[in-house]
Order: structure tokens, then C-alpha cells, then sequence
């Protein structure tokens, strides 16, 4: 099997990631609920998590670092905590449903940037569409389709220039791409353990500037003020209730130590190597439309293709039956970036890479699209 | 439960991440002391606190202050 679907999940994975996960589960009891050896162990694997989370991301206090389960558990956290029916907010068609369907649920009056041809927007419709009541910026770092990043360094000048919160989705950027939220101006970043990170499936989390106060959006067990009618109000706990998966959080620890020891620049060299060379192998094969923009290579290691009129469902089923290369078709939860590129019916064809690939494993992806497009 | 009780210095957090925060400070400047569950003397705080014998409490303050931890409370306590 071939794996191209980094950008749903990271399958390959070190080995180190799973092997913390199953110490943990020997060694760990839960986080914060008394002062043994088990639950003292639960508490210094996720404290040091957040530490090394905090230095990932530029976030100078770790307390400011939050865990959840994924990317959308943190959106729905930061923007139905942030956003209220009488605000506005700037986003982009370059959304995930994790953006976009909590910012529905808010009420709140949207403006959502366009995508051009190659699923760009044009950086001064955000001038454009401020307006009195402009609470926030939510947007994502990459498009999950195309790969196409967005100038984040742009967005956070804009949004500090006009008083705005940042609500940054990393979920195809985190660990790839070095973020420094304080620097940048990012007011809340959400991320997912599972995709870059490496980590595993149930990991994520929140950091949040100093500045900015979310709201608890799930209350209960904290472990502390037990007699309290209300959630405690304290960051990380605030936004923590229950009790947390530390197993989980202990492998992604292990993925954050791998990356630190490899170097995020290097993997994400290696990563753009990769779709790079696979981008180049098929741009010019007949019948092969690719959407995104490739005039930079600073973009995220996704390659997405059609091949002529076929359903993408259709091409992302022979590549895995004729050939075992895993991608991913359809819609890839990403409504408005399809009807930017009229695929909203057909779905798109995507490739998404990992520093584990290999270049012999381009070369046969390279021969499988090539194959079906002359069939 | 008949032990012989010494003074201690207590200290508590608003957050199971600030005493993991302490431990590690602590630890990493070989200061003596350990987390423990909250003394039914005090009634706020989270659910651990740092306990450290009474002749730490210059050297405590000294790294509460270096290293930005917050604590809720201090206290010398009969434990």
C-alpha cells in the first residue's frame, strides 16, 4: 500500500508514537484527580505535552495551551466562546466545515472571501470588508484541498492594524510549518494532533493569547472546586472538562519530541520535495487538470487532480484497486473551495504527502496517473 | 492516622498545570518537596498542592518569582 492521504490523517507515523502510547497505558492514571504515582505521572506527561505545544507555536505560557480532541473540537471552542450573533467575521471559501459550520451556528453576520482560478483570494478584499462591527479573522493556514497557504504574516498585521481577533486553523500546517502565534499576532490557534504533528488520533488542542478570554464550552469534572457550582475559570482548565485523553496526548508528546529532534524545516523540505516532484510528473500528461496555485513552492504538500470528465471517486478507486495508492476523493469537507473550482458534483482527486513517503513511491503515483489518463 | 507532624510550607495553585509548573521548577533546582493532595485546611486551590519543609520558603519565593508562577496561596501548615 502506498499512502498519499496525509492531509485526512497521517498514517505513517515513528515508531516512537506508538510505542509512548503503550507505556502510557501501563504506567498513567488520570491527570489531575489526586496526588499518587499514577495520576502525578498522568499530570507531568500532558504538562510536559504543553510545554513542548506552547514552544511549537510561539506561546511564551503553556497554561495558555488547552487539549482537545482534534482541530474542530478547538474551532467550536474558540469560535462559539469568541463570536456572537451581533458580530461579523471575515473568512475565507478556502474553509473546512470545522470553520464554517460553527461560524453558522453563531448567527453572525459573514463576509467570505473569494477564491480565484487557482483557489487564491485577492489580500485586499480584507480592507473591503471591514465593517463597524468586525469581531474576528477565522481562516484556515493551508487549504485542505489545494494546499494553497494563506499569508498569515498579512492577517495578523491586518487584524492587530484593526483590533480584530485571529482565529487560526493549523490543521494542515501544524508541525510542517514553523507558527510563532505571538509574533504573528494570532489571538487563538487551533490544531489537530493526527495530520502533521504525527501524533495520534484524539489529540489536539488550543493556544491562546494572553489576552483573550474563551468562555467553557463542556463543564464538568475538573478534579479541582469540586464543590463549586461553576467550571472553573482558569486557562487550561476552563476549556479541559473531563477527564482527558493522556494517554493519547503522551504519544503526541512523543510525535512534538520527533519533530523537534528531525527539525520542522527539514520534514517540510522533504515533504515539499516530494509533491513537488510528483506535481511535476503529471502537470503535462493530457487530460489531467490540477487546481491550486504551484507558482510558489511554499505551500503545503498536497497535489489535487482531475482526470478528464471521470468522477474523482471513480479515479481514487482504480489508483487504490489497479495500483494500492491511498487518496482521497470528493468534497474533502470543504463545500466552497469546490464551487469555486465547479467540482461541487465530480469531487477532485487529491495526493497528499508525508516526510515518510519515498521517491520511488512518487515515481509509481506518477505511472498510475499517467496509466489512467491514457485509458 | 497517629504521624508525627512537622512544619511545612504549603502552597496552592488555581491549576493542576501551575503545580506541574512548580514540581518542575522545583526539581530542576533541587529544591526539596513534593505535591500533595489538598490539606483539608485550606479550601481553595486545585486538587494538588507543593509541600516542602518550613526551611525552603526563602529559596520557594525566590523561585516563584524567577520562574512567573502564580500561586494562589502560601501557608505554613502542621502536616
Amino acid at each position: 500500500m502506498i499512502y498519499f492521504d496525509s492531509a485526512a490523517t497521517s498514517f505513517l507515523k515513528p515508531d516512537c508514537v506508538a510505542q509512548a502510547v503503550f507505556e502510557a497505558m501501563h504506567t498513567i492514571g488520570s491527570v489531575g484527580r489526586g496526588a499518587h504515582q499514577a495520576t502525578l505521572s498522568a499530570s507531568r506527561v500532558v504538562y510536559g505535552c504543553r510545554e513542548q505545544a506552547a514552544e511549537l507555536f510561539g506561546l511564551s505560557d503553556p497554561q495558555r495551551m488547552a487539549f482537545t480532541k482534534n482541530s474542530t473540537e478547538a474551532l467550536n471552542i474558540a469560535i462559539a466562546g469568541l463570536v456572537s450573533p451581533s458580530d461579523h467575521v471575515i473568512t475565507t471559501a478556502l474553509e473546512h466545515n470545522s470553520v464554517l459550520r460553527p461560524l453558522y451556528r453563531t448567527g453572525a453576520e459573514l463576509s467570505i472571501l473569494s477564491a480565484d482560478q487557482n483557489g487564491c483570494i485577492d489580500y485586499g478584499d480584507f480592507a473591503k470588508n471591514l465593517r463597524l462591527n468586525t469581531k474576528a479573522v477565522i481562516c484556515t493556514h493551508a487549504s485542505n484541498v489545494t494546499g494553497n497557504l494563506l499569508n498569515i504574516g498579512y492577517i495578523g498585521a491586518f487584524c492587530r492594524a484593526h483590533g480584530l481577533l485571529f482565529i487560526l486553523d493549523a490543521s494542515q500546517t501544524a508541525g510542517v510549518f514553523n507558527i510563532n502565534m505571538e509574533q504573528i499576532g494570532i489571538s487563538v490557534l487551533c490544531f489537530t494532533g493526527h495530520k502533521s504533528l504525527l501524533g495520534p488520533q484524539g489529540t489536539g488542542g488550543l493556544c491562546v493569547a494572553q489576552d483573550v478570554i474563551i468562555p467553557s464550552l463542556l463543564v464538568g469534572g475538573s478534579g479541582v472546586h469540586t464543590f463549586s457550582k461553576e467550571h472553573p475559570h482558569d486557562m487550561p482548565t476552563a476549556l479541559e472538562a473531563g477527564t482527558m485523553n493522556a494517554h493519547g496526548i503522551a504519544g503526541l508528546s512523543a510525535a512534538l519530541a520527533f519533530l523537534k529532534e528531525k527539525g520542522v524545516d527539514s520534514l517540510c523540505a522533504h515533504e515539499q520535495y516530494l509533491a513537488g516532484r510528483f506535481y511535476n510528473g503529471v502537470k503535462d500528461i493530457m487530460g489531467v487538470r490540477i487546481y491550486g496555485d504551484f507558482s510558489t513552492p511554499n505551500r503545503a504538500a498536497i497535489v489535487a487532480l482531475n482526470l478528464g470528465d471521470e468522477d474523482a471517486g471513480a479515479v481514487s478507486d482504480a489508483l487504490y484497486e489497479d495500483y494500492g495508492i491511498c487518496t482521497r476523493a470528493g468534497g474533502h469537507c470543504a463545500p466552497l473551495m469546490h464551487e469555486a473550482f465547479g467540482t461541487s458534483r465530480r469531487g477532485i482527486v487529491r495526493f497528499s504527502f508525508s516526510p515518510f513517503n519515498t521517491e520511488e513511491e512518487i515515481n509509481i503515483g506518477i505511472k498510475a496517473v499517467r496509466e489512467l489518463a491514457e485509458e | 492516622m497517629k504521624r508525627k507532624k512537622t512544619e511545612r510550607i504549603v502552597i496552592i495553585f488555581k491549576t493542576t498545570t501551575a503545580a506541574l509548573q512548580m514540581e518542575k521548577a522545583a526539581k530542576a533546582e533541587g529544591i526539596d518537596g513534593r505535591l500533595i493532595p489538598v490539606p483539608k485546611e485550606i479550601t481553595a486551590g486545585c486538587g494538588l498542592a507543593w509541600s516542602a519543609p518550613a526551611e525552603t520558603e526563602g529559596a520557594l519565593h525566590d523561585l516563584i518569582k524567577r520562574h512567573g508562577i502564580t500561586p494562589e496561596g502560601i501557608q505554613k501548615l502542621m502536616l
